[in-house]
């Protein structure tokens, strides 16, 4: 098959351990996996500040483009890990979906993304681009160690941590890690070594799913077919990948022959009938899968946290797979970095699994949803879908039935134990809770962007219409917040440019815009999670009020 | 049409969802589980009351000329769904 893409060679070496039988070398933290997830997870500790290390059993990024839609907020946590630009800059940005049903277009949609964000709705990139990109992130971080073909063979929890067999070519050796982070996939070797369950419903169909090489000049489009005619009585989707590689998926039904559908003599009169005759074009790469969907009880289990594909598994459907792995991350590596730090108890790290078990949930209906609609199980399930289908080209509320997979967005947290409610009255979605939405602002007399200039810590993102309006007391508390245990940075959001007090930054909302999105008047603050969420807001600052936010957020109060 | 109408319309008096998919969505899920378990002919006769209880509550007959013009339109006499 052709290559556009030649797969790295990471080295690796003989590990020390093997020297030093007996010894068991202690690390406070070690994450299992350095595919998308896995990677996010080490940079994002070692931009924390916390030595880790990460092991896996390859030496190479992912084979095949497999996760191939990332999301805005996915982009926007890769913004904070340092690793966006090159992610969009690679990727194919795309905002058309059009749908066919036989042989007929019944309706095309725009996610036209909302101006006014730095990312787009969705980009597609192949996930071997991505982890290339994440590896060479995570190599520069110096407190980042990346094993190659260190493959972990056994985990035995312990209360103060676990201990953790390695297998190396040279040997194998044993470490002990304070805290461990489980991001080895959905088969996980570790969940099913310690006898967990995950649970949920497996889908009876097959798919295949081909990267195709060929010079085309279709837009970059979505294009989904429900029966189309040349694959009767199934679905099929075209998705653009970067170097003129295209992703077709053709649903194959639960009977089809899973290695014969493989083989290229197969596969290509499949393409063909699809494309035409005329059409040139190479395989790259050729699978066929079969999903579930399903999620473990609970990502944590004492100081082993599960993340990704190895704690909670979708339908392909809305790419929700990878972009929800990065979600746990996000979600994640703060509250342990609190926790190793001993600035909050542990139960900060039983709201990990609450929230993203929520935001899970959330996934998983959405992917079953549009998983059901695609491969209807019953005839009046069929009926039901092909009347929406008939009636989609001329009636608008039918148009909105068609359910080939829903945008991937992050869940709204409204439930979580870590918000302070609402106390006064706000309009818009910006609730305690929600990811903050972007805006444009400036910054030094530059364009730049809001969520840009929050993440890592907590931020107090402070609205005024000029400084004049901080007075000493304003100034007093920015210094204050600035000053505690868990520090909390100031962002001025200003109508006005100037000069930010001691212990601030200041943007200019010369638009309007981030005022407008987090309806926001002169002294409204927010109180932003690490994670770029909303903890609590007021329509005037009061440090105490803060205090106490930060310490909900936190499992302090 | 004059009185039918076809635009998105799902959702519960006074909630305004996150996601304009959803309301559609969860109606969708509700309509298929209706059918969860039963035999072909025992879901046409399903649908049919359906139809009944739904055009009842309707109950305006200009909203239901249209309605039945909308469903017919464009489905050939021996027509069957794929």
């Amino acid at each position: 098959m052709l290559s556009t893409y030649t797969y790295p060679r990471y080295a690796h070496h003989r590990p020390a351990e093997i020297e030093r039988p007996g010894e068991v070398p202690r690390h406070p933290v070690i994450v299992v996996g350095a595919g998308p997830v896995g990677l996010a997870a080490a940079i994002d500790l070692a931009m924390q500040g916390t030595r880790v290390l990460l092991l896996d059993d390859d030496d190479t990024v992912s084979v095949g483009s497999r996760g191939l839609c990332y999301a805005k907020r996915a982009l926007e946590i890769l913004d904070r890990l340092g690793c966006g630009d090159p992610v969009v800059d690679k990727g194919v940005t795309w905002n058309v979906g059009r749908t066919f049903y036989g042989n007929d277009e019944v309706f095309r949609f725009n996610l036209l993304p909302e101006a006014d964000h730095h990312r787009p709705g969705m980009v597609n990139l192949q996930q071997y681009y991505l982890e290339e990109y994440l590896v060479k992130r995570a190599s520069d971080l110096p407190n980042l160690e990346l094993r190659w073909k260190n493959k972990v063979v056994g985990v035995t929890p312990a209360g103060n941590g676990a201990r953790v067999e390695v297998e190396a070519a040279e040997g194998r050796y044993a470490l002990d890690a304070d805290w461990l982070i489980v991001a080895d996939g959905a088969r996980s070797p570790i969940r099913r070594q310690l006898g967990l369950d995950i649970e949920g419903k497996v889908f009876q169909d097959r798919f295949l799913i081909a990267d195709v090489v060929m010079k085309a000049d279709f837009p970059a489009e979505r294009w989904f077919w429900f029966d189309p005619p040349f694959h009767p009585g199934q679905s099929v989707l075209l998705h653009r990948e970067a170097d003129n590689v295209w992703r077709i998926d053709f649903q194959l039904g639960w009977d089809a022959d899973p290695e014969a559908e493989k083989h290229p003599e197969r596969v290509i009169p499949r393409i063909r009938a699809m494309l035409g005759p005329e059409r040139e074009f190479e395989l790259e790469w050729v699978s066929v899968y079969t999903f579930q969907c399903r999620r473990m009880q609970n990502f944590r289990h004492g100081r082993v946290l599960f993340v990704g594909d190895a704690a909670h598994q979708v339908s392909p459907f809305g790419a929700r797979g990878a972009n929800s792995g990065l979600q746990d991350t996000d979600n994640l590596v703060w509250k342990l970095k609190l926790v190793m730090d001993g600035k909050a108890p542990e139960q900060l790290l039983d709201t990990y699994s609450d929230e993203r078990v929520f935001a899970a949930d959330e996934n998983l209906l959405n992917s079953t949803r549009s998983t059901d609609f695609i491969t209807p199980k019953s005839q009046v399930s069929r009926d039901f879908r092909n009347a929406v289908l008939t009636l989609a080209r001329e009636h608008a509320f039918a148009r909105s039935l068609v359910n080939s997979g829903r945008l991937s967005v992050p869940a709204h947290l409204t439930g979580s134990a870590l918000n302070t409610p609402d106390t006064e009255t706000f309009e818009g979605s910006m609730h305690p809770g929600a990811p903050l939405a972007d805006a444009p602002v400036r910054h030094q007399g530059r364009d730049a962007w809001l969520l840009a200039h929050t993440g890592h810590d907590f931020t107090l993102v402070l609205f005024v219409a000029s400084l004049a309006d901080i007075d000493a007391g304003t100034r007093e508390a920015i210094r204050s917040l600035a000053d505690a245990a868990i520090p909390v940075r100031t962002l001025i959001v200003s109508q006005l440019d100037g000069d930010a007090p001691a212990g601030a930054t200041l943007v200019v909302d010369h638009q309007g815009v981030a005022a407008k999105r987090l309806d926001a008047r002169p002294g409204t603050a927010y109180l932003l999670r690490p994670d770029q969420h909303v903890a609590a807001r007021w329509r005037r600052l009061d440090a105490a009020a803060v205090r106490a936010a930060l310490a909900r957020a936190t499992c302090n109060a | 049409m004059e009185h039918l109408n076809t635009r998105p319309n799902f959702g519960r008096p006074g909630q305004t969802p996150l996601h304009a998919f959803t309301p559609g969505d969860d109606f969708y899920e509700m309509l298929i589980e209706t059918h969860r378990g039963l035999s072909d002919e025992a879901s046409r006769l399903v649908n049919a009351r359906l139809v009944l209880l739904l055009a009842n509550h309707v109950g305006d007959l200009r909203v239901l000329r249209e309605a039945l013009d909308a469903a017919r339109a464009g489905v050939a006499s021996g027509e069957s769904a794929r």
